[in-house]
This record gives C-alpha cells, sequence and structure tokens, in this order.
C-alpha cells in the first residue's frame, strides 16, 4: 500500500491533469486521426492549431443551452454531471509513481470496476431523460454493452491480481517490479482489458451507443452546449482513465529505467491514447449484434479460461 | 483477425504519407470550368438577357431557394423583373442550370463567397446578370423560338417560312 | 352497364359513353385533343386511335383495326387495347406530326406549365425532332385585354372555333385558310365579342390562346397557391380556383362543379379578379377627424372599432344601426346583425330591388318552385325568358341554356337516326340550325336572340303582362283566359303550347327589370304548369353573390334604417362592404351622411373597395373580399358554397365578420360563427355542411393549397429576412398556406387546384370526376337550401299589371346591363374595367327623333325628382317607345330606384 506525502497536493495535480490532458486530446485526437489520414488536422488556430481547444471551448460554453421542453428536465441536467463524477472518482485509485496517488485502497481494483459501471447511467439516463426514440436506443445500446464487456473486463484483470496477490493497484505495479511486466505473462488478459476498455470508454469502433450513421447523435442527440461538453470531455477523461489503468496494471505504472518515474507513467499513458486514436482512424464499427456475440461468446469465455490457467499456475508455482 | 490487424498497421504506416491538404487559402486549388460554385445569369451573343423568366431553374432547385417574376419589355421579349436566389439554401447541384432552357443561368468555379451576414447571402438579380456569355458561346434563345421580339419579326427565327398569307387560297 | 374488355381485361362502364370516355373514366392514359368532355366529338386530330378487334379470336390473333376512341361507342362486349404496340406507334406519329410546325416557345409560353399538349407529348413518347426543314408561321392578331394569340403554336384541332361557334354561339371568329395554314382568329384584329371568350384559356390544349391578364404577371401554374373559392361578380355562385402569388392573385380557373358551371366560366368571373390590385382597394385603416384622414394601424383601428362596438350596446337600443350587403358573406351580415340586433340590421340594397328580392327568398322559402341547379338548366327542354338579358345579369346562366337549347333537337332528331349525342359533328349535321322552344321577353335585345323561337321587346310591365298571358292560357278551367291581357293572347298560346310538350320546362325571371309582375307572371305560369302535371322549374336571377342569402337571413329595408337617422334615432350606423350611393338615391345618400355628421355621429365603414360612402366614413377597415377572406355565399339556385382565403392573413385585412367579432373582444373561428348563425337562424343549418369544418384531417394532414412543384419558398421573402418566416396557419379552413398536405383528391368543396398525375392542363379535371361529365368523386361541392316542397300552396300571384303607356316627353328609364361594368367590383378592375361602357343614355330612334336628339348628342337624364346627369346619346332600335335605358352600374343613378320615370332633355350648350 501506498502513501502520499502530500495527498491534497496528489489530488489537485491529478485532478487538473486529468482535466487538461482530456482537454488536450480534443486537439491530439484530431490531430492524430489527421496524421494518419494524410491531413493536417486542426492548423490554424495558434501555434499547430493548439489554441483550438481554447475556440472549442468558448464555442461550446457560448452555445445555446437547450432543454428539450419534452425531456424529463432533472434527469436530462443531471446525466453528464453523472459521467464526468464517475470518472473522476476512478482516479482516486491510480497510482502515478510512488508517491503521487491520492488514495491507494486496498481494494482499488474493485473501486474503479465499481466506478466505471456507475458510468452507464449517466449514458442511460441521458438516453431516456431526453425522450427522444434516437436517444433512448442509445442509451438502451450503452446499458447492453456496458453491461456485457464489464464482466469480462473484470475477470480480465483478475489473473494480474492473482499473480499480484492484491487488489490494491499500487501493490500491483509494485508485484510487477518484482517480477516482470504483467504483459507479458498476461498478454491474454491484457489483450481483453483493452478491448473491455475500449468499449466501456464507448471509443470508436466500440461506439453503438452514439452510431450516428444510425442514431443520428444516440443517446446525446437532444444535448447541445456545455452538457453536451460534459459528454465529450467525460469520455476524453476515460480514455485518460483507462489508459492509466491498461498502464498500472499490465504495463509497470511508473516503472522504468533513466527516466523519472512520472514521465514513464505519462510516456505508457499516452501511447495507449494513441493506440486507442488509431485503431479509431483504421477499424470500423461492427454490427450491434455482432458486439454482443463477441462479448458473450468469446470474449468471455477466453477471459474464463484465462483466469483458469492463471489459477493453476498460480497455484502450481506456489 | 489478421486483416483487422492488418488495416491497423496500414493505417499507422499513414503516419509517414505526405499530407494531400491544400493549404487554401494560401494555396489555391484548379476548379475545372464546370465547377459548381456561384451562380450567375449570363448574355446572349447579342449582349441582351438570356433569362426568359420561364420559372424552370425555380421549379428545379431542390431547395426552392430561386424565386423571380417575369415580365415582358414593350416589344414582348421576356425577360426577368426581378431574380432572387438565397445563395444560404443553395447546395450547388447545378440542376437548375440542368433545367434552363436558355443557358442563361450558369455555375461558375468560384466558391468564394462567405459572408458574416446570412442576409448578404443573398443575391438580387443586379449581383448575378454578368456581361458576357459563360460557358456558352453561341447560343441565342430568341434566335430559335417561334415569338416575336424587338428586332426579330416573325418568320425571321432560323428554320422558319415567312408568315402564312392568310388571303392566299393556294394550298 | 355494358361490359368492353380492354387489353384483355373486362370493365363495366356507364352507357351513353364512346371508348375514350370510357377509358379516361377508368383511369387509363389515353392522348386527345379534339374530344372535349362538353363538346363531344368530332375525331379531328387522330391521337386517341386505338385497336379494335372483332373478336377473342382476332384478339388473340393480334388482329384488329385502328380506330378513334372519341368516335366508337362504348358497346357492350367489345374488345380493345389501348396499349397496342402499333397503336401506341401510331398515337406517336400523330403527335410527331402535329410538332413538326411546333415553334421552340415552350420557356416563353404562357401556357406551359398546364399545357395539354406539352401532356400529350410526355404521355406518347415524343421527345426528338426529327424534321429539319422550316416551319410553318403565322402573325398574331389583337384579340383585346383579356386573350392573347399566338398562333404559331396551333395544332389545328378545331376546338377554338367549335367552343367559340358552336358551343358559346360567337359569330366574331372562325377558321381561315386551308392545308396547313389554317388560321384560327377573327376576320381582322379587334376585341372578342363573346362574354365567354375567356374560355379559349382553358379549351384551346395549346398556348394560342392564353390569358392575357395573367401574362401582365405571369406566374407558373405550379407556382400559384391555389383555393377553393367561389366567384363574387354574380349571383349564379360559380366555382373558382384563383391562383396567387406573391402577395397578389395571378389568374382565376375554372373548378369543376356539375351541377354549377361545369367546365366554363364567363370572362367577368374569369378576368374579373383584377379588381384585387386596383387603386380603389382599401388596404389600410383609414380615420376621419374633422375632416382629416390619417391611417392607422391594425392595433388603432381595432381599438376604435371596439369603442364603437362598446358603444353599439352600452347605448339606448336604435342608436346604432347596421347596413348588411349582398355582396358581402353571410357570415358578416350575420356578424353585424347580431352585433347592432336585428331590429337594427337593415340591407344595404336599393328599396325597390329588396322588395323583390325579399319576395323571391320567400317564394324559394316556402318550397313553392323548384330552382333548377345550372346543370338542370343545361337539360331544360323549353324556356321562357321573362325580363332578364340572361347573359350581362347571369352569363352563365345563358351558356346553359344554350347548350339546353340542343336537348329537343338532339331528342327528336339524332335519336330516331340513333345517333349518339356525343357524335358532335354528326349531330350538330343532323339537327342543322333547329333549336329547342326558348322564348326571350325581354325590354332589349339580348344575345340569346340568335337561337331564340321567338322574341318579343317590352316595357317591362308588357313583359309581365304576356307572362300572366301564358299563365292564362295554361289555365284550362278559367273562362277569363287572357281577357285582361288579350294584346298576347296569340303569343301566350304559342309559348304555353311549347312549355307543355317540354319534358323538363324551365321558366327564368329576375330582379333585373326591377318589375314585381315578371315574378309573379313566373309563378303563375308554373303554378298553372304544375296543375297540368307538369314539374316547371322556375330560375330566379338575382344581381349580387349573396343576395339571396340576405333576403333569406332578413333585414329590415334600407329607407327605414336611414329614416331612423333623419329623426334622430340613430346617431351611428356601422356599414359592412357597401356603398349608399349605390342604393339610395344620391341626395338621400348625401342627406343620410350630413346628418350622422350633424349630430356628432359615427359612421364606420368595412370594405374593399373606396367609394363616396367610405370616403365619408370617421372609420374606414380593410375588410377581405373573397379571395381574401373565408364565408359563406348563397347562389341564386340557394346553394350555400363556402370559398377560402387564398392570401396569407395580413394584420391590415380581415373578413368583415372577423373585424366585427374582434372589436366585441371574441375571436371566433369560421366554423363558430356558421355554428352561431345556424343556431340561431334554423333554416339555413345545412349551410354547415357547404364543406368540411376547418378540423377535418385527411390522413392527419390538411389540404395544401401549394402545388407539390411549387418553387421559391426558401427564396421568396429573403430580400427581406433571410430567415424563413414559420408558415401562416389558417383557423377557417382545413387547407394549409403551404406544399405540405393531403395528396389525394379531398371533398370538392375543399379541391384547391385540379392536377393528377400526368395531366397539368385543365383536362385534370377529369380524372377527379366519378366518370366523365358526371359529378366530381364525394359528389358536387355546396349545398341546396331551398328544395321544393311537396303539396306546398303557391303564394297568390296577384294581378296583372296596367299596360305599359308611353308618356309624351317623358320616358320610363331603366337599366340596360352589361356584362362588363354593370358589377362594381369586376368594373374596377384593369382590363374589365377599360371593357365597359362609358355611361350613356340609350333611346328608340323614333323617340329620339321626335325630341329631335341624334346618336352621340350629349343629354341629360334626369329621373323625376332625383339629380339629373349629362351623358351622351346612343340609339337603340330595339328600345320599345318610350323606355329609356342606362347603363346598371353607371353609379350616379345606380341608386336612384329604376326603373323610374324621367326626362331626357338636350343639354343646352355650354355658354
Ligand atoms: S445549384 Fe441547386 S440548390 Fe443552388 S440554386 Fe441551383 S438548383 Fe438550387
Ligand atoms: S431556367 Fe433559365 S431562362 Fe428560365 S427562369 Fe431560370 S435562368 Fe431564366
Ligand atoms: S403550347 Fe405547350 S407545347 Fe407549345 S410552346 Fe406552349 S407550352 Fe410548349
Ligand atoms: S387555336 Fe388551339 S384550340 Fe384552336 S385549333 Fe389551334 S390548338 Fe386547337
Ligand atoms: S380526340 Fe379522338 S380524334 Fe381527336
Amino acid at each position: 500500500m501506498l502513501e502520499s506525502p502530500y495527498p491534497l497536493w496528489s489530488l489537485l495535480g491529478i485532478l487538473f491533469f486529468a482535466l487538461n490532458i482530456a482537454a488536450g486530446l480534443i486537439w491530439l485526437e484530431r490531430r492524430l486521426l489527421g496524421l494518419w489520414q494524410d491531413r493536417y488536422g486542426p492548423n490554424r488556430v495558434g501555434p499547430f492549431g493548439l489554441l483550438q481547444v481554447v475556440a472549442d471551448m468558448v464555442k461550446i460554453f457560448t452555445k445555446e443551452d437547450w432543454i428539450p421542453p419534452f425531456a424529463d428536465k432533472w434527469v436530462f441536467i443531471g446525466a453528464p454531471a453523472i459521467v464526468v463524477a464517475t470518472v473522476l472518482m476512478g482516479f482516486v485509485v491510480v497510482p502515478v509513481t510512488s508517491g503521487i496517488v491520492i488514495a491507494d485502497l486496498n481494494i482499488g481494483l474493485l473501486f474503479f470496476l465499481a466506478m466505471s459501471s456507475l458510468g452507464v447511467y449517466s449514458v442511460v439516463l441521458g438516453g431516456w431523460a431526453s425522450n427522444n426514440k434516437y436517444a433512448l436506443l442509445g442509451g438502451m445500446r450503452a446499458a447492453a454493452q456496458m453491461l456485457s464487456y464489464e464482466v469480462f473486463m473484470g475477470l480480465a484483470v483478475m489473473g494480474t491480481v492473482l499473480m499480484a496477490g492484491t487488489f490494491s493497484l499500487g501493490g500491483i505495479v509494485q508485484a510487477q517490479a518484482r517480477t516482470i511486466w504483467y504483459v507479458i505473462p498476461q498478454f491474454l488478459g491484457f489483450v481483453l482489458f483493452v478491448i473491455a476498455g475500449i468499449a466501456e470508454t464507448r471509443r470508436l469502433p466500440f461506439d453503438l451507443p452514439e452510431a450516428e450513421s444510425e442514431l443520428v447523435a444516440g443517446f446525446h442527440s437532444e444535448y447541445s452546449g456545455m452538457k453536451f461538453g460534459m459528454f465529450f470531455v467525460g469520455e476524453y477523461i476515460g480514455l485518460v482513465l483507462i489508459s492509466s489503468m491498461i498502464t498500472v496494471l499490465f504495463l509497470g505504472g511508473w516503472l522504468g529505467p533513466w527516466l523519472p518515474a512520472l514521465v514513464w507513467f505519462l510516456i505508457k499513458v499516452f501511447g495507449c491514447i494513441a493506440f486507442f486514436i488509431l485503431l479509431r482512424a483504421s477499424l470500423p464499427r461492427p454490427r450491434f449484434d455482432q458486439l454482443m456475440t463477441w462479448g458473450w461468446k468469446i470474449m468471455l469465455p477466453l477471459a474464463l479460461a484465462n483466469l483458469l490457467v492463471t489459477g493453476a499456475i498460480v497455484v502450481a508455482v506456489r | 483477425m489478421f486483416s483487422i490487424l492488418r488495416t491497423i498497421w496500414d493505417v499507422f504506416l499513414h503516419a509517414f504519407a505526405k499530407r494531400v491538404t491544400i493549404q487554401y487559402p494560401e494555396q489555391k486549388a484548379y476548379l475545372a470550368a464546370r465547377y459548381r460554385g456561384r451562380i450567375i445569369l449570363s448574355r446572349d451573343p447579342d449582349g441582351g438577357e438570356r433569362c426568359v423568366a420561364c420559372y424552370l431553374c425555380a421549379a428545379a432547385c431542390p431547395v426552392d431557394c430561386i424565386a423571380l417574376q417575369a415580365t415582358e419589355d414593350p416589344n414582348g421579349r421576356r425577360y426577368p423583373e426581378w431574380f432572387r436566389i438565397n445563395f444560404s439554401r443553395c447546395i450547388f447541384c447545378g440542376l437548375c442550370e440542368d433545367a434552363c432552357p436558355t443557358y442563361a443561368i450558369q455555375l461558375t468555379p468560384d466558391t468564394e463567397m462567405s459572408e458574416y451576414r446570412r442576409q448578404d447571402m443573398v443575391y438580387e438579380k443586379e449581383n448575378l446578370l454578368i456581361d458576357g456569355v459563360g460557358k456558352y458561346p453561341g447560343y441565342n434563345f430568341w434566335r430559335v423560338a417561334g415569338v416575336n421580339i424587338g428586332g426579330k419579326d416573325k418568320g425571321e427565327s432560323e428554320r422558319e417560312a415567312p408568315p402564312v398569307d392568310l388571303h392566299s387560297l393556294l394550298p | 352497364m355494358p361490359k368492353i374488355h380492354i387489353d384483355g381485361r373486362s370493365y363495366d362502364v356507364a352507357p351513353g359513353q364512346n371508348l375514350l370516355e370510357a377509358c379516361l373514366g377508368l383511369g387509363f392514359h389515353l392522348p386527345f385533343f379534339c374530344w372535349h368532355p362538353a363538346m363531344g366529338s368530332v375525331g379531328a386530330c387522330r391521337q386517341c386511335a386505338i385497336k379494335h378487334f372483332k373478336d377473342e379470336a382476332d384478339a388473340k390473333a393480334n388482329g384488329g383495326r385502328l380506330v378513334m376512341s372519341c368516335m366508337t361507342a362504348a358497346e357492350e362486349g367489345i374488345r380493345i387495347s389501348v396499349d397496342d404496340p402499333q397503336v401506341v406507334a401510331f398515337r406517336a406519329s400523330i403527335i410527331e406530326g402535329m410538332m413538326l410546325h411546333h415553334p421552340h416557345d415552350c420557356p416563353v409560353c404562357d401556357e406551359g406549365g398546364h399545357c395539354h399538349l406539352q401532356d400529350m407529348t410526355v404521355m406518347t413518347g415524343h421527345n426528338y425532332r426529327r424534321y429539319r426543314f422550316s416551319k410553318r408561321t403565322f402573325r398574331n392578331q389583337y384579340l383585346g385585354p383579356l386573350i392573347n394569340h399566338e398562333m404559331n403554336r396551333c395544332i389545328q384541332c378545331y376546338r377554338c372555333v367549335r367552343y367559340y361557334r358552336e358551343y358559346a354561339g360567337g359569330a366574331d371568329f372562325n377558321a381561315f385558310g386551308i392545308s396547313d395554314h389554317v388560321f384560327f382568329g377573327r376576320e381582322r384584329d379587334g376585341v372578342l365579342e363573346n362574354e365567354f371568350a375567356g374560355n379559349l384559356v382553358e379549351v384551346c390544349p395549346t398556348g394560342v390562346f392564353t390569358d392575357a391578364t395573367l401574362k401582365q404577371h405571369y406566374t407558373r401554374k405550379w407556382d400559384l397557391r391555389w383555393t377553393p373559392s367561389v366567384c363574387p361578380h354574380c349571383a349564379l355562385g360559380c366555382n373558382t380556383s384563383p391562383g396567387e402569388r406573391y402577395g397578389t392573385v395571378r389568374a382565376v380557373f375554372n373548378r369543376y362543379n356539375s351541377a354549377v358551371n361545369g367546365y366554363f366560366l364567363c370572362d367577368r368571373g374569369r378576368f374579373g379578379y383584377e379588381y384585387l390590385s386596383s387603386p380603389e382597394r382599401v388596404t389600410l385603416a383609414r380615420q376621419r377627424r374633422d375632416g382629416v384622414r390619417a391611417d392607422l394601424t391594425p392595433e388603432a383601428a381595432l381599438a376604435q372599432l371596439t369603442q364603437a362596438a362598446a358603444g353599439v350596446a352600452a347605448d339606448p337600443p336604435g342608436r346604432w344601426i347596421g347596413i348588411g350587403s349582398p355582396r358581402a358573406s353571410m357570415e358578416s351580415n350575420f356578424a353585424l346583425r347580431q352585433l347592432v340586433g336585428a331590429e337594427r340590421f337593415f340591407a344595404g340594397v336599393e328599396a325597390h330591388e329588396w322588395e323583390l328580392d325579399t319576395r323571391i327568398a320567400a317564394i324559394l322559402r316556402q318550397g313553392a318552385v323548384h330552382s333548377p341547379s345550372l346543370g338542370e338548366v343545361e337539360r331544360c327542354d323549353a324556356a321562357l325568358v321573362l325580363g332578364e338579358d340572361l347573359t350581362q345579369t347571369a352569363a352563365r346562366m345563358a351558356l346553359s341554356l344554350r347548350q339546353a337549347m340542343r336537348q329537343q333537337p338532339l331528342r327528336e332528331i339524332c335519336d330516331p337516326l340513333k345517333i349518339p349525342h356525343w357524335l358532335d359533328h354528326a349531330a350538330r349535321e343532323a339537327i342543322q340550325g333547329e333549336h329547342g322552344p326558348l322564348f326571350l321577353a325581354t325590354t332589349a335585345a339580348t344575345k340569346l336572340d340568335d337561337i331564340a323561337t321567338h322574341t318579343w321587346r317590352a316595357a317591362p310591365d308588357d313583359v309581365a303582362r304576356l307572362g300572366y298571358a301564358v299563365a292564362a292560357a295554361l289555365n284550362l278551367d278559367q273562362d277569363t283566359a287572357g281577357t285582361v291581357t288579350a294584346e298576347w293572347r296569340a303569343a301566350a298560346a304559342e309559348v304555353a303550347d311549347a312549355l307543355l310538350a317540354a319534358e323538363r320546362p324551365l321558366i327564368v325571371t329576375g330582379v333585373s327589370s326591377g318589375n314585381r309582375g315578371q315574378i309573379e307572371a313566373a309563378l303563375a305560369i308554373a303554378a298553372a304548369l304544375a296543375v297540368r302535371g307538369k314539374h316547371p322549374a322556375v330560375s330566379f336571377v338575382l344581381p349580387e353573390c349573396n343576395t339571396l342569402g340576405l333576403a333569406l337571413l332578413g333585414a329590415r329595408p334600407l329607407p327605414e334604417g336611414m329614416d331612423m337617422v333623419r329623426f334622430g334615432l340613430a346617431h351611428g350606423a356601422i356599414v359592412v362592404e357597401n356603398d349608399l350611393f349605390r342604393r339610395a338615391p344620391a341626395e338621400e345618400a348625401k342627406a343620410f351622411l350630413a346628418q350622422l355628421d350633424q349630430h356628432g355621429g359615427h359612421l364606420v365603414v368595412l370594405d374593399q373597395i373606396r367609394h363616396a360612402t367610405a370616403d365619408a366614413a370617421e372609420l374606414l377597415l380593410p375588410a377581405a373580399g373573397v379571395t381574401e377572406g373565408s364565408g359563406t355565399l348563397i347562389s341564386s339556385e340557394g346553394r350555400a358554397q363556402r370559398f377560402f382565403t387564398v392570401a396569407a392573413p395580413t394584420p391590415n385585412r380581415a373578413e368583415s365578420w372577423s373585424w366585427l367579432e374582434a372589436a366585441q373582444g371574441h375571436t371566433p373561428a369560421l366554423d363558430d360563427m356558421v355554428a352561431q348563425l345556424c343556431a340561431l337562424v334554423p333554416e339555413l343549418e345545412p349551410l354547415r355542411q357547404a364543406a368540411p369544418p376547418a378540423t377535418l384531417r385527411l390522413a392527419g394532414q390538411k389540404v395544401a393549397r401549394e402545388t407539390h412543384r411549387f418553387s421559391g419558398r426558401t427564396s421568396i421573402d429573403a430580400a427581406i429576412e433571410v430567415s424563413e418566416p414559420k408558415p401562416p396557419v389558417d383557423p377557417d379552413a382545413p387547407l394549409s398556406f403551404t406544399m405540405e398536405g393531403y395528396a389525394a383528391q379531398p371533398p370538392a368543396a375543399l379541391i384547391p387546384y385540379f392536377w393528377s398525375p400526368g395531366w397539368n392542363s385543365p383536362q385534370a379535371q377529369l380524372p377527379y370526376q366519378q366518370r366523365i361529365n358526371a359529378p366530381l368523386r364525394g359528389g358536387d361541392a355546396g349545398v341546396r337550401l331551398l328544395e321544393q316542397v311537396a303539396g306546398s300552396q303557391f303564394p297568390c300571384a296577384g294581378e296583372p299589371p296596367p299596360r305599359f303607356e308611353p308618356k309624351a316627353g317623358r320616358w320610363l328609364i331603366i337599366r340596360l346591363y352589361h356584362l362588363f361594368g354593370s358589377e362594381v367590383l369586376s368594373g374596377l378592375g384593369r382590363a374589365v374595367g377599360s371593357l365597359a361602357p362609358d355611361a350613356y343614355v340609350a333611346l328608340n330612334p323614333a323617340d329620339a327623333e321626335r325630341a329631335g336628339l341624334k346618336e352621340g348628342d350629349a343629354v341629360r337624364v334626369e329621373p323625376d325628382g332625383r339629380r339629373g346627369y349629362q351623358v351622351p346619346l346612343r340609339l337603340l332600335p330595339e328600345l320599345p317607345v318610350g323606355v329609356a335605358g342606362v347603363p346598371a352600374g353607371f353609379a350616379a343613378l345606380d341608386g336612384a330606384g329604376l326603373p323610374h320615370w324621367g326626362t331626357v332633355t338636350a343639354e343646352a350648350p355650354h355658354a
């Protein structure tokens, strides 16, 4: 279990970085997509288009904040807040370095899983409260998708837990310091977790809840202005969170030679983020039934098998 | 499965490819003469207004952004009293040009027509009418039509016989 | 019902049709040109070819021969093919032939977009010109301000000349020349004389004849916003479709109603709409305080009207009077009556005429006689007209009567020869010049004289005496028959015999002669015919579009209302859509206004047009007329018909009923007004059914006023405001102001325009009919209020008036009617107004000579006790001695209570 010497500073620092990185991702994602599509992406506002983020923020804050007269008003307003809140809560247990952590709970991993499952409420409620058929369909899809992928997400990381012998995320990193980055022994678990992670953050190719070609904009069809912005930013913070989790669980967290621990952590996190963006640039969106079939018929059995084998080996080694 | 990975790899490799973006407005793209941009009303080779106010472009327009009113000069030549295109609605589909029986309305390769006020996107006839024939040099509708206008009497159009003499009983 | 076989399938069709009618009625797209539903077939164009098989084996063997479907009867068991490749090729070659000389004109042709030739060319698939030689050309003629001529476009179908000469009875139009240069027009340039010439616009399948008033502000048919409307220019209630764009009405099209106007309108109805853009229109509310006039905003105007209405309610009863109008809708008159109270509601009708109007209303209300629809008039087979110059006072009825006069010859000559009635050329050849019995007893010559069996010219009283004589001749049990009116005995016997011999006799009379005796005589004839076992129809011709409605609603005579002001019993008047100077002698009207002014009284006028009364008003409000408002009119037949606005509402204009109700703080929709009216006047209950209520939705939608091709909606208002405004909503009609709406056929009263796939021309009326020439599917528009009641006692018919005696140096001044000019609204139109005669006085040449007057002399016509006016003299040989005629619609004498004795004297030359 890690203890931060400056818990309050850690908290503020992580909050500050999470939010700013999320904002920066708006720019980064568009630049990277541009790169992979042989274009430039935003390059007009400020140097390298960096101020695009500011421009977008100004725009989103000054847009009409519309609440549809047919919507369930309070739920409609509350839903976007949930997504940001739950994702930020997830950061509580993330050990950035051995010294920068808010609270390295001994059930840290379970806490993360719990928070990420709460996030689905935001989408479902947002979709339902909009009182719009596309939004509702989007919400329903989100519920089904999260439910399915959460199951093997949890199972996929159990291998690492077994190997580290702890639910504490700090403990898992430290365990990797003793042995080896778990991406190697737990490669299957790593792949499953990445896939589940994309699904949990509802990013392409698994953005079926908002599939714009079928559902207008899915669960946030009726959202505009900053309420839409919250969903938008929530997605990016979720992306940072899941990348942090991959880093912590499989890529040895802050571990690494020569460079300071924080730098290593950031490098790994951004690597993951870039990979997610690459997926978005290259993969088409599956059909919803395919998504569910993979989840239940392929991923879940694989995750169980992974757990079983890992368990067997762990028992055998002991 | 493999194809998915290969796709990801292929896309990744594009990071090292040349960018195709043309950096407008510093660089300009070549737009062919038949490019569908700002609409103009042209004149026939004699310098007369080509548009005969037949309303066909207005009918063809899928977003209904053309409105006009027909009128006639004292010699019976029909022309639009006013002609309005609401470019804030126009989708530059070119159907108006297709529909026009006189080659009057033409799309041009000029696309630089942004405005700060949407109201300024409404073009009236004086903004549309140019002093030339545009893409179609030779055509003059009135030279083939059967109605007479100033300077062209019955029977003086292309392939027209002189007016029938009603007092003759010869078959 | 004959069964016919078309391309191997069998269909039941109505008997007595030709194959073209049968096929069109069944929905086949069979091209045609020369056949017209009202004029039958002549087989001139060869466009309607089909294959006719001998029998089933012939059909199987693909034999058969080409026949013209319009010339072949749809007989039991006949086998034909419509889409046999041979006939399809034949029809394509026919149209290619027609197009050889057709000019390259569509873009500048006013017919384009509702051109039958375009439709047929598309239908036959001819789309490429192979002919490379030169085209024949013609010079055009000037045919007057109503019709434009562009002869190059003619395809020689002969519809125009058949219509003009044979159907409408015109003489100044013909086909000239031979071979491929047949010319259709007049002998020389000049205004077409026939009162129905405007129908050429719809009859001609090409752009040879087009609406010259539409040309002034040309718009394609697809770009117009249409509405179901009723012609406001006479009492017959023809159904029309006015088309509007950019806020002004551009043209009026015929709206088919088998019981009323069928396919045709008169020129006053078709072209009279131009008054809507006359400078005499009231467009803004205006007040006049201490002689100073000022325009008012709609809010200020409403506030002032509200004040007036409050005054009406607060004052002791009788302090305000209301003056209704025969050209205002039922709702407007009713709203005024409700506001001022029935006791203070007066008919804005000249007193003498009102007496006749109420008498006629009483006769019809009692159910004493059968009042025929125009459709029935067209089927009558003998007619007596007492005192009406129908072509000028009820024009469309004259056209119907002209057709009716073919009934008897068709029956007696064609039927024995087995010539079907639709086989027009053969039937006309067989009939030659024969006409059914038509008797015209009028004061001056009429345009029906050419087909009359007998015409008599007599002073109004003498015409009435002729009527009584006919009644006497029919009354077997009265020995004294005709003794009183002995001078007419021979004539009466002739008429009586003809009426008795007829299957469907008709008597037409009306109020235009201002003679009560004529009405009573018509009644007496009908009574006598009924006694003799006949079922006569009696048509009473009334002057204005809602005269009968006002009479049925009931109102006190105008002079009583004026007296109330004169005696100080009232100090305020609300005048709805009326000019008192046309309803009362000018001096009286002036005195009335002066008295109101003197006693600090109030005058509120609601009208569409400016006139002397409107100018004197303390508050003048712009009233919406037909085409700008909604309401109900009752035609002289007794048919209640609804009209709906075509113009989008603006705060600067409202129906009179709407103003008056708003002034009392109510905002009823039309249906509420109708409901109130029906509740208070139960007799008018059927009025409710004149059209479906505004709540009607067809497949969840309203009916669209705009065509589905309506263009420019994101551009029309863009110059003012680039964001498109929300389309206006009409609370009074189940009609939308946009192109969104029910696409299939709505109930007849709601059909804004006729269009069906492949049919853009006026022929699009055909697919809306149950079968050709039958009522529209779902029944014709309008509802008849006054049916004959079996066994109803005929009201007492009174005594014949005394014989007319000319007086030395004095004349009975009567009105002479003119289609153009005698009606106020249409007369304000540009084109119609230009055709209206200038004021004149007409005298018999013998009279004129005796008085030492010559044609063109400036004379002074002065009804006794009234002001005189100087007008030029016209000689009218047909006019009886002792009678002087002035044109109706001559504002100065309209209210003089004609017929009236007076003098015509040579005007002293100015010193
Ligand atoms: S280009 Fe298309 S949208 Fe634009 S005016 Fe022409 S028809 Fe209309
Ligand atoms: S189609 Fe051509 S000729 Fe016709 S109105 Fe439009 S621009 Fe004028
Ligand atoms: S008559 Fe018809 S086909 Fe001929 S030019 Fe006119 S619109 Fe075209
Ligand atoms: S003028 Fe018209 S109606 Fe007359 S023959 Fe020619 S095309 Fe037919
Ligand atoms: S319609 Fe039959 S021949 Fe003309």
